[in-house]
């Protein structure tokens, strides 16, 4: 089983940063500690996985929770034709997560977004500016404690 | 606020504004260059002009009542945006669609991929100047969505393929105008071909404009036909066969250059792959176990006539309109009755029926998929087109995001323009097929 051996071989190379390896519902998945992202993503598109493609970035709000959000990366292995999930959390008092930029060129737009619309910090970006929004707007509108019918008008709108 | 560019650009550079609203950005999408006479020195691209939030508002809806916001991500092929979000749900659900539903579905993904193709290169060749092919093009593609107007009842906004199934069957005479709409297409890219493949104007435009490694590419994520071009043969359709397209008898076709010319002719040959797909699709497709009823009424006539209180047996509907369409339930929609609208006669006849369509149109009831995340790909008009839907085990998404393809292909167009002429935006931009609604959500 070879779809095993990638986690099993994650876990057994970084036995700190791993916490958890799940299979949900055919996908698989790798919970990993926010501090270990780097050298993990680059031990997969670099080592045997050859996961080279960084699918998707995004991130996931769970209010209430500590910690509060989850960013949640989807890698491509074009070789060997599988996808991998990576899902580390972040408090909300310590919104920072390593920058991909320098191992992705796509990162770059991915995490402007997600830092326009969640707010969460890069380090090690290049350009950290909204990607969406417009300068000044307020808030982060996928938080969930984002009102869903708030307006924040650029140009002040007739009465 | 100054920009990035304002901020960096040297005193003696130029800058100039392309867009938001320009004729030759198809899409609300601001390009600012730092010009040296014609010359490109850097440029930053500014897109969000047609952010809609389109995840929070997902959020905030049934699993069921989002699907039409699934359509405006890409009014061209709104089907297959249908289809990527319809089979996530049905990944976590772990639904059964009937075989004939796949095929129908796989149809519609095809004729919408050719008329997504159709739409990009249109654009794409009468902004270098080639009007006569832009207007072929168009005419193709009134062709195919003849078609899918028969079938979903809408050229656009289709909202057809549904959880579980599609919403209706084919048209009775489905057949005779899908052979039309694919012997017009097939005419309309030979003089296609014949007019832009050894077309200097146009060669001169595209042949080695904007080369995009494969080391790039696969960096910046792109995929789809974009990707294809630059030779690395990743196809969602092949890679990971979804429906029935591992039945089917077709390639995939590859550039060698990854340059915009490299970027058209994939697109090109790709379309006469989906035709090859639609005609083995079309010959393979189960025949329905049911005939057509809907003769002898006018269906104005049997829509009222069905919602008295019994239905009589001899009124029945085409498939394609609102009412009486029971029997053709288990050729197009899967068995399990949780996950799909209740047939119109149980709900306006009987009791149970009410009952049924209440539990599923009501607040908190309807489709709850388990607790959990999941990701599925297809392979859309611009390439992989992925839903992350994550479940709290309510009636609506806790969160829905969408990969859009064009996303990662338009963060690339700073990189492909750098060192470029001017006119040379227009054509690069063209080949990528940016659209507005999947790329700003």
């Amino acid at each position: 089983m070879e779809e095993k051996t990638i986690l099993e071989r994650l876990r057994k190379e970084f036995p700190a940063g791993v916490r958890e390896t799940l299979t949900s519902l055919g996908d698989e998945v790798a919970v990993i500690d926010k501090g270990a992202l780097l050298p993990v993503v680059t031990f997969l598109r670099d080592g045997p996985g050859e996961f080279t493609m960084l699918l998707d970035l995004t991130c996931v709000d769970y209010p209430g929770q500590e910690p509060r959000f989850e960013m949640v990366y989807h890698l491509f292995s074009l070789s060997r034709n599988r996808r991998l999930r990576i899902k580390t959390r972040l408090g909300e008092s310590d919104l920072r997560i390593a920058s991909l930029t320098s191992l992705w060129k796509n990162a770059n737009w991915l995490e402007r977004e997600v830092y326009d619309l969640f707010g969460v910090h890069f380090e090690g970006h290049p350009d950290l500016r909204r990607l969406f929004m417009y300068d000044g707007f307020e808030g982060y509108p996928l938080r969930k404690d984002y009102p869903l019918r708030r307006r924040q008008p650029l140009i002040r709108l007739k009465e | 606020m100054p920009t990035r560019i304002q901020k960096q650009a040297r005193q003696d550079t130029m800058l100039l504004n392309m867009g938001p609203s320009h004729p030759a950005m198809h899409g609300t999408i601001r390009v600012m260059l730092e010009l040296d006479g014609e010359r490109i020195l850097n440029s930053e691209v500014e897109v969000g002009y047609l952010h809609r939030g389109f995840e929070k508002t997902c959020e905030h809806r049934t699993y069921f009542s989002l699907l039409p916001y699934t359509d405006r991500l890409n009014y061209v092929s709104p089907l297959i945006n249908n289809l990527g979000y319809v089979m996530t749900i049905e990944k976590m659900l772990g639904v059964e669609v009937p075989e004939r539903a796949q095929y129908i579905r796989v149809l519609m993904s095809e004729l919408s991929r050719i008329s997504d193709h159709l739409t990009c290169l249109a654009a794409m060749a009468m902004e270098c100047g080639a009007f006569t092919v832009f207007l072929y093009k168009m005419k193709a593609r009134e062709f195919l969505w003849d078609v899918i107007e028969q079938t979903t009842g809408a050229r656009m906004t289709t909202s057809y393929i549904r959880i579980g199934g599609v919403r209706a069957d084919l048209h009775p005479d489905f057949d005779a105008v899908l052979k039309k709409a694919v012997e017009e297409t097939r005419l309309v890219l030979k003089d296609v071909h014949g007019l832009l493949d050894k077309n200097k104007i146009f060669l001169n435009r595209t042949r080695d404009v904007a080369v995009m490694s494969r080391e790039d590419a696969v960096a910046f994520g792109w995929t789809g036909p974009c990707l294809r071009s630059t030779g690395v043969s990743y196809d969602v359709r092949k890679a990971q066969p979804y429906l029935v397209y591992d039945r089917l008898n077709w390639d995939v076709p590859l550039g060698e250059r990854g340059d915009n010319f490299d970027r058209y002719l994939v697109r090109m040959k790709e379309m006469e792959q989906s035709l090859r797909i639609i005609e083995q699709a079309a010959a393979r497709i189960p025949e329905s176990s049911r005939g057509f009823i809907a003769e002898g009424m006018a269906p104005a006539q049997a829509i009222k006539e069905s919602r008295r209180q019994r239905v009589r047996k001899d009124i029945a509907l085409s498939p394609n309109l609102e009412g009486s369409e029971e029997a053709r339930y288990p050729d197009i929609l899967a068995s399990d009755k949780g996950f799909v609208v209740p047939p119109k006669e149980e709900t306006y006849t009987s009791i149970e029926g009410l009952i049924n369509h209440f539990k599923f149109f009501m607040r908190g009831h309807g489709i709850r998929p388990p607790k959990g995340d999941v990701y599925f790909a297809v392979e859309g008009g611009n390439g992989e087109l992925g839903f992350y839907i994550v479940s709290d085990g309510t009636d609506r998404p806790y969160r829905l995001h969408l990969r859009a393809p064009c996303f990662h292909i338009v963060s690339s167009l700073e990189q492909l323009i750098r060192g470029r002429y001017v006119a040379d935006v227009i054509p690069t931009f063209g080949s990528m097929n940016m659209i507005g609604g999947e790329l700003d959500r």
